[in-house]
């Protein structure tokens, strides 16, 4: 059946577990009971042209232009790319630089669409409901087409990892949601299972892998037998299986995920296909099933509004673009002034500067915390070096030695200490009990890592030009020395051949006959230019 | 690094994770104090006031030390008084000296272990030494005939000295009338059994001696058990894990174990070396000292381990009868290198599984 026991099928005996982890409140139960909602059209769309990791999309419109809902607005620019939608119709009457959800804060480019109410379709391509039979680049081009990324947080164009160089042997599909309070992946298995399982269907079908196996945290009793009970009717897909993982945060992390339900670790620095896995969030997969099956982009993501701060707490289907402010209106405002603003969860989210801020396709919560839910930590005392940080961190790092480091700016110790295996998780400053900014200071030493790192590329560059100009002129110089020398053997070999001892008399007369010979062909050259040019004077 | 490439850390308060905290050092610091309270009252209960008076001095001395050197410091006096940790250090050196140790040996002791110790290195968190017992070290080794002036403890003696005598006898040294400190005093059971197999007495002798309990000395082994059962509590709450405790305990309990089934005429049987002296204290209290101890998981392993090898070693053919404190120290030193050497392997570095 469906809901498996990992013990009954495909020889997976088990489950495993990753180093440390916590279990914290949830607080899923504030808004998991909340449908989703559809949201009330924006008078104004903002649409960041990056919404995802790699090269921003073109802009494809113009100020002025009429738009429909669908139509691209931004195409993909490169492999590593994605393409962004108009998410309704209406004119866009700005691209410009705004304010997007990014933890600096920074304007980034957006087209901003002032809606119509029309909310009319563009034409779109024809569904791929044979997609089995289909072949796998057109699907893949469907998905680029549709603008589809991570929609777990990452935000990587998954067209990109839709293909691959290695033999995939399982796909997972990454239902956990383990962060505190976010239960829109929740809402959305429940009530887009189908989309979900067909989703899997295909990924698994572009992949060729051979089980699916899709990671649910044993909190969401609810989604698990949603799936279930849509895989039933599906009918008996032996590739598919539902699998409950234990409530653990981070256990919805990639690498995590992956470990729990297959006992492997992703190699550093590598990617899940080296060990035969690929992973996919469940928005991400029901997005794909979207764009294939019915032909449509992604427009709308559904996002958590949450929070004690909140009036009416609700997961909402929200147009892409749609302003901040425009959902908190929606949820009755805030009940008090929220401590803090959040995109994302409490463990990993970042603050947001204000409400004009729009939703982008990777934007799954908004949080908005009460001073009792977000209390001030205090100033930070000095590390006890307890070692609490150790025994909770996931990846088993010495979170410790990488603050002394990363504070001391001895970027490389904390190499040394595999500061780039850390997944920014917050497990660490979570139980500290100093209440040191842990993951602040990890970003900072990797920021600072990076800014070094590219000013020695650039340092690097530069040496390797000097050097080739520096070789360059070596060469020439070489060149003209090995010329010179060559010219000046040639002639030592003439006058070696000449001058030592006896000039021989006959030779002085061969010269001097050479001589007289070519006076004579100069003196012939010149006449017969001359008589070449003298018919002409006359003529 | 290019000073411009620093972000700014006040914009800290907005770093993720932003819910409230599970944890804070003065919470974990009380909770230690609160692991020792059935220790404290043991061993009031038989070496008299004069524990809990050395108890309030050694608090009062080192919080007044602390708080003078944050003032030559420059630093915030009163959130670094609020983190309780001096004050575990001077309940952790009431609990090492003898009950009735004159009062400025425990203000010299106090001084050395705040001043010294702790703050000159940087102040909590930055010492390599564990403070109470680098204090009680250097005492022992400058005032010996003080440091090793123990009472005999209440099932043994038949005086028991008064809250006033107590006090009198700390702050000017002045026996009660009629009494002898050789009528309140008693070597340790330690002293004792190192004395006794020095002039060549096999343990069957020994074992009837007054001073010799079930598991330990009398009196001692109550001492003992009122610690373990405050280390195990810190288990339960998670403010120390088994594994320090559980290495030292074990070395020292396969050692002992191990030269009592050779000779248990000459060695004495494991139980004894477990619940006598400072090995339940040192085990759960001191060599679990975060700040000084060693950190990964494997480390913890050697370097409890390590500390229960050194105490029976002493122990058994040192110069001292017992050495707890020594042992920590003289792994406090090589915590730093034993990390080095133990680091887990990270996640996707390619371990076996």
């Amino acid at each position: 059946m469906s809901v498996t026991n990992p013990e009954s099928e495909h020889g997976q005996s088990r489950l495993w577990t990753f180093h440390g982890g916590l279990h914290l409140p949830d607080e899923k139960a504030l808004s998991n009971d909340q449908p989703i909602e559809p949201l009330r059209l924006p008078p104004l769309l903002v649409i960041p042209l990056r919404q995802h990791i790699g090269a921003p999309a073109r802009p494809g419109v113009r100020v002025g232009d009429q738009v429909r809902k669908g139509q691209v607005i931004g195409t993909a620019d490169g492999y590593v790319s994605a393409a962004v939608h108009a998410s309704s119709s209406g004119t866009v009457i700005a691209i410009e630089e705004r304010r997007i959800p990014h933890p600096s804060g920074l304007p980034a480019p957006c087209v901003v669409i002032a809606t119509d109410g029309q909310d009319a379709w563009a034409p779109l391509p024809a569904p791929l409901t044979d997609y089995p039979h289909l072949d796998p680049a057109l699907l893949r081009e469907r998905v680029h087409w549709a603008g589809v990324v991570g929609l777990g947080g990452g935000a990587f164009p998954t067209s990109v990892k839709l293909r691959s160089e290695r033999h995939i042997e399982t796909l997972i599909i990454n239902g956990a949601e383990c962060e505190p309070y976010i239960t829109c992946d929740d809402r959305l298995m429940r009530e887009r299972s189908v989309q979900v399982l067909e989703g899997a269907r295909i990924i698994r079908t572009l992949l060729g892998a051979e089980r699916v196996l899709i990671g649910i945290e044993d909190n969401k009793p609810a989604a698990i037998a949603a799936l279930s009970a849509a895989l039933t009717q599906s009918g008996p897909d032996p590739h598919i299986r539902i699998i409950p993982v234990p409530t653990r945060y981070p256990s919805g992390g990639e690498r995590q995920l992956i470990r729990i339900l297959t006992g492997r670790e992703v190699p550093t620095r590598g990617l899940p296909a080296q060990i035969g896995v690929a992973c996919q969030n469940v928005a991400t997969t029901a997005a794909v099933a979207d764009a294939v099956l019915l032909g449509r982009p992604l427009i709308t993501r559904v996002v958590t509004v949450t929070g004690r701060a909140v009036a009416r707490l609700g997961n909402l289907a929200v147009p892409i673009g749609t302003p901040l402010s425009h959902l908190v209106a929606h949820c009755g405002g805030f009940r008090e002034t929220p401590r803090r603003l959040l995109c994302g969860g409490p463990m990993m989210g970042f603050a947001l500067s204000d409400l004009e801020i729009p939703i982008t396709k990777a934007f799954n919560c908004l949080l908005a915390l009460t001073a009792a839910e977000a209390p001030d930590p205090g100033p930070a005392l000095a590390c006890i070096r307890c070692g609490r940080c150790a025994e909770v961190c996931p990846v088993r790092l010495l979170p410790q030695q990488l603050y002394w480091h990363a504070r001391a700016k001895a970027f490389d110790r904390a190499q040394g200490y595999n500061l780039f295996d850390c997944i920014e998780c917050g497990c660490c400053a979570q139980v500290c009990p100093s209440h040191i900014p842990l993951v602040q200071y990890y970003r900072f030493a990797k920021n600072a890592i990076w800014a070094h790192e590219e000013e020695r590329r650039k340092a690097d560059q530069a040496r390797a030009r000097h050097q080739a100009r520096q070789a360059r002129l070596e060469r020439l110089e070489q060149e003209r020395q090995s010329k010179l020398r060559k010219k000046r053997e040639i002639l030592d070999d003439t006058t070696a051949a000449t001058v030592p001892g006896q000039v021989a008399d006959g030779d002085l007369d061969a010269r001097r006959a050479l001589i007289e010979a070519a006076k004579q062909r100069a003196a012939a050259k010149k006449a017969a230019a001359q008589s070449r040019i003298e018919p002409v004077d006359l003529g | 690094m290019a000073p411009n490439a620093a972000p700014k850390m006040t914009a800290a308060i907005l770093s993720s994770p932003h819910g409230p905290r599970a944890n804070r050092v003065d919470q974990v610091m009380l909770q230690v104090l609160l692991a020792l309270i059935p220790g404290v009252l043991v061993m009031t209960w038989f070496f008299g006031w004069g524990l809990l008076i050395n108890c309030v001095l050694a608090i009062l001395f080192a919080t007044a030390a602390e708080a003078l050197v944050l003032r030559l410091r420059r630093r915030p006096v009163l959130p670094t008084l609020g983190d309780y940790s001096a004050v575990v250090t001077a309940v952790l050196f009431a609990c090492a000296i003898p009950p009735t140790l004159p009062w400025w040996l425990t203000l010299l002791g106090m001084v050395f272990a705040i001043m010294l110790v702790k703050q000159l290195y940087g102040g909590l968190g930055y010492n390599p030494f564990n403070p109470a017992m680098a204090a009680y070290v250097f005492l022992l080794i400058a005032y010996p005939v003080e440091m090793t002036n123990w009472l005999a403890p209440h099932l043994l003696t038949q005086h028991h000295l008064s809250l006033t005598e107590s006090w009198r006898l700390i702050l000017f040294g002045a026996l009660p009338p009629d009494l002898s400190w050789d009528a309140l005093s008693a070597a340790t059971p330690l002293e004792a059994l190192r004395g006794q197999l020095r002039e060549h007495q096999v343990m069957d002798a020994i074992r009837g001696a007054s001073w010799w309990g079930s598991l330990g000395g009398r009196g001692w082994e109550w001492v003992s058990s009122a610690f373990l059962a405050g280390g195990l509590y810190l288990l339960w709450r998670r403010v120390i894990t088994w594994r320090i405790p559980v290495a030292m305990l074990g070395s020292l309990l396969m050692l002992a174990g191990l030269f009592w089934l050779i000779d248990p005429q000459h060695h004495p049987n494991p139980a004894f070396h477990l619940w006598s002296g400072a090995a339940m204290l040192g085990a759960f209290f001191i060599a679990t000292d975060p700040v000084t101890a060693s950190t990964t998981p494997r480390g913890q392993l050697i370097f409890g381990a390590m500390i229960g090898v050194l105490v029976f070693v002493i122990r058994t053919w040192g110069g001292y009868p017992d050495a707890v404190a020594f042992s920590v120290l003289l792994l406090n030193i090589a915590a730093p290198t034993i990390d080095h050497y133990t680091q887990p392997s990270v996640f996707g570095h390619g371990r076996k599984s």
